[in-house]
């Protein structure tokens, strides 16, 4: 908050906003909304998908099923770091024929959304994976697109997107941050 | 980050919050054991060595899976039809095997302290399996997962390990995890086995069987083991069943809900009754399942550690 390179780009009436935008996107891309769960990457984006979970449910009055993913056990440079601390995934439905809705905090290089996809393949075959993100900043390194954007934000690489829920922090707020 | 070690040798040198770390990471693999697909990439290109200079059956098969659930390759290196066999050193045999480009050698050695040799001179990862009557510390962290699965805790709770401690790896692994831990540990068994040494390890040592597991949570039993004793140490195995074997009778004396541990083999009639071993307070069973998760854990976190390491003499 008081850092001085920091600079807001999401408070917390825009990304309660986006995300009932993004809901009505979802509803609207989806008509068979039985179908529809969403599956939230660790750690941001699980509280994102409940949130948007509960939208869905007022929008489409009945429950929507949420799931978290944790992809560190699928990434793809874990030999050049030190071991992550993963978080045990739960997906307590079967996804086969299932719409899957990823919801993630930050798109980036799209190596976190391709671990996703490997992962989420252990699970079972979904009919449709569709991607929704708080956050795109751009410098993909993989063809992957987001299906749903609260907010495309252009950065250098020198920035990071740093991205607090309440959830967690106690407060929302995006903000970009020079390094 | 709590985990940078390249290497697992003992759970003595590890901090609590390095075993916590242990046991939360399996907390994630155990779950990767309950899917359609047990099989995760983490390790996909990398090759581990069983380096098994002692016979194994159940840590060695355990570690191959959880090496192949975390998609490396294995290599099996029983001593029994190997070069060691022809005279070649154990650092020789070592070396050509990370020639091969081995990344993690996973080592179990009747001698104490050759894991700690071993990760001197290699530059892969090297975790012990087991090394003479010194440490065994994957058993450790397995008994400590099972106990914190089951009862939500570990600190506070009495744990009595009961049989041939002076003798087993697993106790002392066990004693230095528990301890660390905050649990309050208490040895017994026949006082040739249960030197009172270990009390400057932060145990309690008590020759009354009634009295060690009368208040005890959990009951942790040690197979006799034959292979390392001496006669003159050993009761036999008929007093040893009638002295310190557990019985229903003597479970009768317990709390309801302590649980019975057994790191296998058992031997069933002497250190434990089959109806034991089989009842609904024993854990033994899950504890081979949670092994397995425990050791994807453990592989998972020494392949994320950073280069050379100082490894004590």
């Amino acid at each position: 908050m008081s850092d001085p390179h920091a600079v807001l780009i999401l408070d917390a009436p825009s990304i309660q906003r986006a995300l009932t935008r993004i809901a009505h996107e979802i509803a609207e891309r989806n008509e068979r909304s039985a179908n529809v769960v969403l599956v939230g990457v660790q750690r941001g984006g699980i509280h994102l998908a409940r949130r948007l979970a509960s939208l869905l449910t007022g929008i489409w009055s009945h429950p929507v099923p949420v799931g978290s993913l944790d992809i560190n056990m699928h990434r793809d440079d874990l030999h050049q770091q030190l071991a992550p601390t993963v978080h045990p995934t739960q997906i307590p439905f079967d996804v086969t024929d299932r719409t899957v809705v990823l919801v993630d905090d930050v798109l980036f290089s799209g190596r976190t959304t391709r671990a996703a996809l490997d992962a989420l393949s252990d699970f079972g075959r979904p009919r449709r994976v569709q991607l929704a993100v708080l956050v795109d900043r751009g410098h993909r390194e993989l063809p992957i697109k987001a299906d749903f954007v609260g907010k495309n934000v252009p950065t250098s690489l020198q920035e990071r997107v740093s991205v607090h829920l309440k959830e967690e922090d106690g407060e929302d707020r995006v903000n970009l941050v020079k390094t | 980050m709590s985990w940078n070690r390249k290497h697992l040798l003992d759970i003595e040198s590890l901090s609590p919050t390095e075993i916590r770390t242990v046991l939360d990471t399996a907390t994630a693999f155990k779950a990767v054991g309950e899917r359609a697909i047990k099989k995760v990439p983490a390790l996909r290109g990398k090759t581990v060595v069983n380096l098994f200079i002692e016979p194994s059956t159940r840590t060695r098969c355990s570690f191959e899976l959880a090496a192949l659930r975390l998609t490396a390759d294995v290599i099996n290196f029983p001593a029994e039809a190997s070069s060691l066999k022809k005279g070649e050193t154990l650092k020789d045999t070592a070396r050509n095997l990370e020639s091969l480009n081995a990344d993690i050698f996973i080592i179990r050695h009747s001698a104490a302290g050759a894991p700690h040799f071993l990760a001197r001179f290699l530059n892969a990862s090297v975790v012990n399996a087991g090394d003479g009557a010194h440490e065994h510390p994957t058993q450790a962290l397995l008994d400590a997962f099972t106990i914190r699965e089951k009862k939500g805790r570990i600190e506070g709770l009495k744990v009595t390990i009961l049989g041939d401690i002076l003798y087993s790896r697993v106790a002392r692994s066990n004693i230095w995890a528990l301890t660390k831990l905050g649990a309050q540990v208490t040895l017994c068994g026949p006082s040739t086995l249960v030197p009172r040494a270990f009390e400057q390890m932060g145990c309690r040592v008590t020759y009354n069987l009634e009295e060690a597991i009368a208040d005890a949570d959990i009951i942790n039993l040690l197979r006799i083991q034959h292979e390392r004793q001496r006669k003159t140490m050993f009761p036999g195995i008929g007093e040893y069943a009638s002295l310190y074997g557990l019985t229903k009778t003597r479970l009768t004396g317990t709390k309801p809900d302590a649980l019975i541990m057994h790191p296998g083999p058992i031997n069933r009639g002497v250190e434990i009754d089959s109806e034991i071993a089989d009842g609904d307070r024993s854990v033994i069973l899950e504890q081979v399942t949670n092994g397995l998760a425990v050791r994807m854990a453990v592989l998972f976190l020494v392949n994320g550690g950073q280069g050379p390491q100082e490894v004590a003499a």
